[in-house]
């Protein structure tokens, strides 16, 4: 079946791998934030996630292994970011734009060498004998299944866990969590690490399976457009899959336009899913406070014990 | 019937201040223990250090005749310690009975657990709804829930902090009953109050805590009130005098004033009317979270309202932002000190400049001019007996008596016509609590029409002229404050108590 | 194990020398930077951070600095503006990109007419540029309550295609054989920002900003806007006590901020930069954020912490010629500067003290 000479299978499939770094990005800066804290270095994390994955892959020659070394990339950065705000209790804003300042210089600097060089590709069964799904699961890969089941174990961490309900508690009133005796640090300090690696994870779909090779500044925004998400999200994790899809299915389709000769200009359409993003901001924080959305209360504050 | 808590010599020092110095009391059994003391005189100190929030320099704990040392909340409660905050402890957006699974050991699965919270409500008189969402509840339920998540754990000893300064009398009364039973099931209460009629009612044993150090030791039941503030206090504390004057023509007028929430969980104000007339103070009580922030807000003007819905001397003023409103000589001094009466890390010149630019000149073409703001932190420091280093400093160096005095005294210097002031000695020690509703008193008397939104009844019965309590976003009818007995004032704030719980019920 | 402890009130000492001892471990972490990539750490940081101002080609490098330190300067005194409210632009860039675009499409508007007007029309014309972009998140955050920092940042990238979309298609110089980018304005007699002393790199951009400085000053620490600013980044609450209009303070904030960002660019465009091409942004407006808090958000640090900006630009450029050092070496190092700025910061608010017993 096609339309209009688009499989949409086909399309449907691309709309979830292009998906797939914003949704991995956002999954774990939602968990940040649901803890109370604010990391806006995203995009630091996702690139030198990037690049440390190709790096690692290239040089093992296993893709599996530049995807946990991504991972461990965008988690060590990210604890740099948790011991400047949560010990030294800098400014959260300040300190994350810090973060991706550097990973952004960090990143350009590792890949001195990598430019151009292709990794070994990410193995994955041929599935197209299945039935009708076939040629849907035939375009995925395993970052693809590990960012849906990522997905799922959120939901239901953050939904039924003691530990969710803790981690919840923490990001809702700091202070009164550690009155009750929770360690607030040790929890926010694990939130912000799952965080980075998830977002090095998503660099690294980016660097290993979609394009794949290094080129500078290649998540071009993916961090920013993923923290957007969260909040287009109102905080709950199925609203973290629909906003990456909604962007995933914007990028499908200035490409497809871009590549069906359409007249609009290529930077107009390249420009569209950021203007997109924009606009579901927009429509998300109309007129509605911030609790009313779903933001965490402590969103962003420091929490220092003083007495 | 031996001890349960024995606590022997504790000492807990802070940079610049011995909060407990060599403190030693024990709690029985089936008893209630009052722990009594003015604001800082180190009673949260000690409790935290019961509670496993503090560790102390010195000293040591015995709890059922063994050594106690808590090292976290959590090993206090493995021992049978409870403890209710004086700010809630709770979470917002989470609902009943995830509130009370935090504030557990081990919880069971949630829908164990919220059959479990109706049982003990319905045992303990505390009417609770699990699956509530706990930013909607009222102050009076906010508490229900801090004690069902203490009694739950059937505690052996159970601390208070404060319970009762967000309660409304019939509250109040029926706390007690809840504390009389489980006292009489053999829980040790320790109740930490400085609200000496309450503890007279309802304790067995009382310690007084002054500057960090134990006074006196005294049995409530036979002590009268008037020698246990002396003990608190340290000496008689000052009583405010009025000179008395005449009250004149109303001059700040509130006629059907409406006004949204300004948070998530706050409180709409519905159809307020009230007259302050020239010479009078206006006592606005009520619980907590009944819309005190609102109305405080619609009055300074930090909130638009409809232009008729407040009058200055005839003229519609609801519309005018705060420094118009101070143009025309209405003065207003917030609840929260740090963060809304003043910037916290701004010096003393920056926070008197904060509200005084325009009736103390301070501007030219824009510019300001800080050696005239300087002169005005400088007599307000001087004239309102603010003990700081000096006006360069920054508000928060100040202590609360202090920098209350200093807000009060900031807006007092500027000659208001009108003065609206939510709770003006909130957490201020006695004597600057007295200085403070002194300069109010004599304020009145020079023909300023005074509103104070309080929650502490004593303060408004003692310097009001007329009484309104606030009640869901309401106010009731004002009455003279004079003949007025506590029975009346807790009808007049009961309102829609009733019914809420009621409510709360027939879940 | 430490503790923090709260200071009663910031420390003044730490305020000014927390941005020095940043700078002192950055050079530091900086160095075993260079050395894990094979470079000598002391002559790198000679060649970055000594030779520009005293070695042999001192006599070039010095009015550079003026030059690439002027923008700077110019965008981070508008951001500090913003950042000392809480009104987060993180968007330079993209004003200052819209800024470079109008103001080159005006003068080129008026190509080849020879008059004194188009200078300043055009300067103007880049102003509004980026005045207009920073209204943007400005309207979008004071009507509907929309984060300013996603949205201002999320411009850039539209901006960029912008620029993209300039230099290749409605910008393109006629003349230019079909090659990207615009006529070299710094040609265009009429629109070029010229060097006003000979030799001393300093032009109408650097001017600019050496007028900015102390307006800001003023308006800082005399001006009763600049008190607003001030006590609305401290606590929003007692801003709106003391009669602040949110709203109108952050469109004031961002438009300010937009407005210098879009002249730094069309200053750019019309000197240094010459022309409008892809990549001419050579992201100033980020690094200009680095400049705006290493110099405490405070004009006369601002202006200090611009030059030494400029310097690791123009050093960098020494070290990447001379000892092949990657140009993304001195994009990580200033990301550092960053970092470390806001660990020592600590020190400002907070007494460290050895704590009496480990407790979290």
């Amino acid at each position: 079946m096609t339309f209009a000479g688009i499989d949409p299978l086909i399309l449907l499939a691309s709309l979830m791998v292009a998906s797939t770094p914003i949704l991995l990005a956002a999954l774990g800066e939602l968990v940040v934030e649901r803890s109370g804290v604010l990391n806006l270095g995203v995009e630091g994390m996702m690139i030198v996630g990037a690049i440390s994955g190709l790096a690692t892959a290239v040089e093992t020659g296993s893709p599996w292994l530049g995807l946990g070394a991504a991972a461990l990339a965008g988690a060590a950065l990210a604890l740099v970011f948790g011991f400047l705000t949560q010990t030294l209790l800098s400014n959260q804003v300040a300190t994350g734009l810090a973060l991706t300042l550097f990973g952004l210089g960090l990143a350009a600097l590792m890949g001195q060498g990598y430019i151009g060089v292709k990794p070994p590709p990410l193995p994955w069964p041929d599935l197209s004998g299945i039935p009708v799904l076939g040629r849907l699961l035939d375009q995925f890969d395993a970052v693809v299944l590990i960012s849906l089941a990522l997905l799922a174990a959120v939901a239901v961490f953050l939904k039924r866990g003691r530990a969710g309900l803790v981690l919840r508690a923490v990001g809702e009133n700091h202070d009164a969590a550690h009155g009750l005796g929770y360690r607030v640090v040790p929890i926010r300090m694990a939130a912000i690490a799952f965080g980075g690696a998830c977002a090095g994870l998503g660099g690294a779909h980016l660097s290993l399976v979609r394009v794949p090779q290094w080129t500078e500044g290649m998540t071009a925004g993916a961090g920013w457009i993923a923290l957007a998400i969260v909040v287009f999200a109102g905080w709950r994790p199925w609203g973290v899959l629909l906003g990456a899809y909604l962007f995933g299915g914007t990028t499908v389709l200035q490409l497809n336009l871009q590549a069906a000769g359409v007249a609009i200009p290529v930077e107009y359409l390249s420009m569209s899913p950021y203007l997109i993003t924009i606009l579901v901001l927009v429509i998300m924080s109309a007129g509605r406070g911030r609790t009313a959305i779903g933001a965490p209360a402590s969103l962003g504050r420091i929490f220092h014990a003083s007495r | 019937m031996s001890d349960l808590l024995v606590i022997d010599g504790l000492t807990k020092a802070y940079p610049g201040v011995v909060a407990n110095d060599g403190v030693s009391l024990a709690v029985a059994p089936g008893r209630i223990h009052a722990l009594l003391g003015e604001n800082g005189a180190g009673k949260s100190t000690l409790v935290k250090i019961i509670y496993g929030l503090a560790a102390p320099d010195a000293g040591r704990m015995f709890m059922r005749g063994r050594e106690y040392s808590p090292a976290s909340p959590s090993d206090a409660r493995r021992s049978g310690v409870a403890m209710v905050f004086q700010h809630f402890s709770l979470f917002d957006a989470l609902t009943v009975a995830e509130n009370v699974a935090l504030g557990m050991e081990d919880p069971p699965p949630m829908s164990h657990l919220a059959r479990r919270i109706r049982g003990l409500s319905e045992a303990y008189g505390l009417p609770l709804d699990p699956g509530r969402v706990v930013g909607g509840l009222s102050a009076g339920e906010r508490q229900r829930v801090e004690i069902a998540r203490c009694l739950i754990q059937d505690p052996d000893l159970l601390i208070m902090d404060e319970p009762t300064s967000v309660l409304t009398p019939r509250e109040a009364e029926s706390l007690f009953s809840t504390l009389r039973k489980l006292s009489s099931e053999g829980a040790a209460i320790l109740y930490i109050s400085h609200k000496l009629g309450e503890i007279r009612a309802l304790c067995d044993g009382a310690t007084v805590l002054r500057r960090g150090k134990v006074v006196a030791s005294r049995d409530p039941k036979t002590t009268t009130e008037a020698e246990l503030a002396a003990l608190m206090v340290g000496g008689e504390p000052p009583r405010p005098g009025r000179a008395g004057r005449a009250v004149g023509a109303a001059r700040l007028v509130i006629d059907g004033l409406a006004a949204k929430p300004l948070s998530p969980f706050g409180t709409a104000l519905k159809d307020i009317r009230a007259e302050v007339r020239a010479g009078e103070i206006l006592g606005v009580g009520g619980v907590a979270g009944n819309g005190q922030d609102e109305f405080f807000a619609a009055l300074s003007g930090e909130t638009a309202s409809d232009p008729a819905a407040i009058r200055f001397d005839g003229a519609p003023i609801g519309r005018l932002g705060p420094n118009a409103r101070r143009g025309l000589g209405i003065l207003c001094a917030p609840e929260e000190r740090l963060g809304h009466a003043a910037a916290p890390d701004m010096s003393l010149v920056e926070n008197a400049a904060l509200t005084g630019m325009r009736r103390e000149n301070l501007t030219r073409r824009g510019f300001i001019d800080w050696r005239r703001a300087r002169s005005f932190s400088d007599r307000i420091i001087e004239r309102f007996d603010v003990r700081a280093q000096g006006s360069s400093h920054a508000a928060r160096s100040l202590s609360g008596g202090n920098l209350q005095k200093f807000v009060i005294g900031r807006e007092i210097l500027q000659r208001p016509e009108a003065l609206v002031a939510n709770q003006p000695t909130w957490g201020v020690d006695a004597a600057a609590a007295a200085a403070i509703r002194q300069a109010i008193l004599d304020l009145a008397d020079r023909g300023a029409a005074i509103l104070v939104i309080s929650q502490d009844l004593d303060e408004l019965l003692e310097i009001s002229t007329r009484f309104a309590a606030l009640n869901g976003g309401r106010l009731g009818e004002a009455r003279a404050v004079e003949g007025l007995t506590m029975e009346r004032i807790g009808l007049m704030m009961g309102g829609s108590r009733e019914t809420e719980a009621e409510r709360a019920d027939s879940r | 194990m430490i503790a923090l402890e709260k200071r009663p009130e910031p420390s003044s000492f730490w305020r000014w020398v927390a941005p020095i001892v940043a700078v002192a471990l950055t050079m530091a972490a900086g160095g075993a930077m260079f050395a894990i990539l094979g470079k000598d750490p002391t002559e790198a940081i000679r060649t970055i951070f000594w030779d520009p101002l005293f070695g042999p080609f001192a006599a070039h490098d010095r009015p550079q600095l003026l030059v690439k330190g002027g923008p700077l300067i110019l965008i981070a005194i508008g951001l500090s503006l913003g950042f000392r409210a809480g009104v987060w632009n993180i968007g330079a860039e993209g004003q200052y990109i819209l800024g470079a675009i109008c103001g080159a499409a005006v003068a080129l508007a008026f190509y080849p007419l020879d008059s004194w007007v188009v200078f300043p029309l055009s300067a103007l014309a880049g102003g509004l540029g980026g005045w207009a972009w920073a209204m943007i998140p400005a309207i979008l955050r004071t009507k509907f309550n929309t984060n300013e920092i996603l949205v201002s940042l999320l411009l850039v990238y539209a901006a960029e295609q912008l620029l993209a979309s300039a230099s290749l298609g409605f910008l393109r110089n006629p003349d230019g054989a079909g090659f990207p980018g615009s006529r070299n304005l710094s040609r265009y007699d009429a629109a070029a920002n010229r060097e006003i002393l000979e030799g001393s790199g300093i032009h109408w951009g650097v001017s600019a900003a050496f007028l900015a400085v102390p307006a800001a000053h003023a308006l800082m620490t005399r001006h009763r806007v600049g008190f607003h600013i001030r006590v609305s980044g401290e606590s929003p609450r007692a801003a709106r006590f003391a009669g602040v209009d949110p709203n109108r303070l952050t469109i004031f904030c961002l438009g300010v901020s937009g407005a210098l960002a879009g002249l730094a660019g069309f200053f750019e465009v019309a000197g240094p930069a010459g022309q409008i091409s892809i990549d001419f942004n050579a992201g100033y407006g980020f690094t200009a954020i680095i400049v705006a808090f290493l110099g405490r958000l405070n004009p006369v640090g601002i202006t200090l912490a611009g030059l030494l900006l400029a310097l690791t630009y123009i050093g960098g450029e020494a070290a990447q010629a001379t000892m092949g050092l990657p140009a993304a070496a001195i994009q990580a190092f200033q990301g550092m500067l960053l970092f470390f700025l806001l660990g020592v910061d600590v020190l400002t608010k907070y007494r460290i003290r050895p704590a009496r017993r480990a407790r979290a």
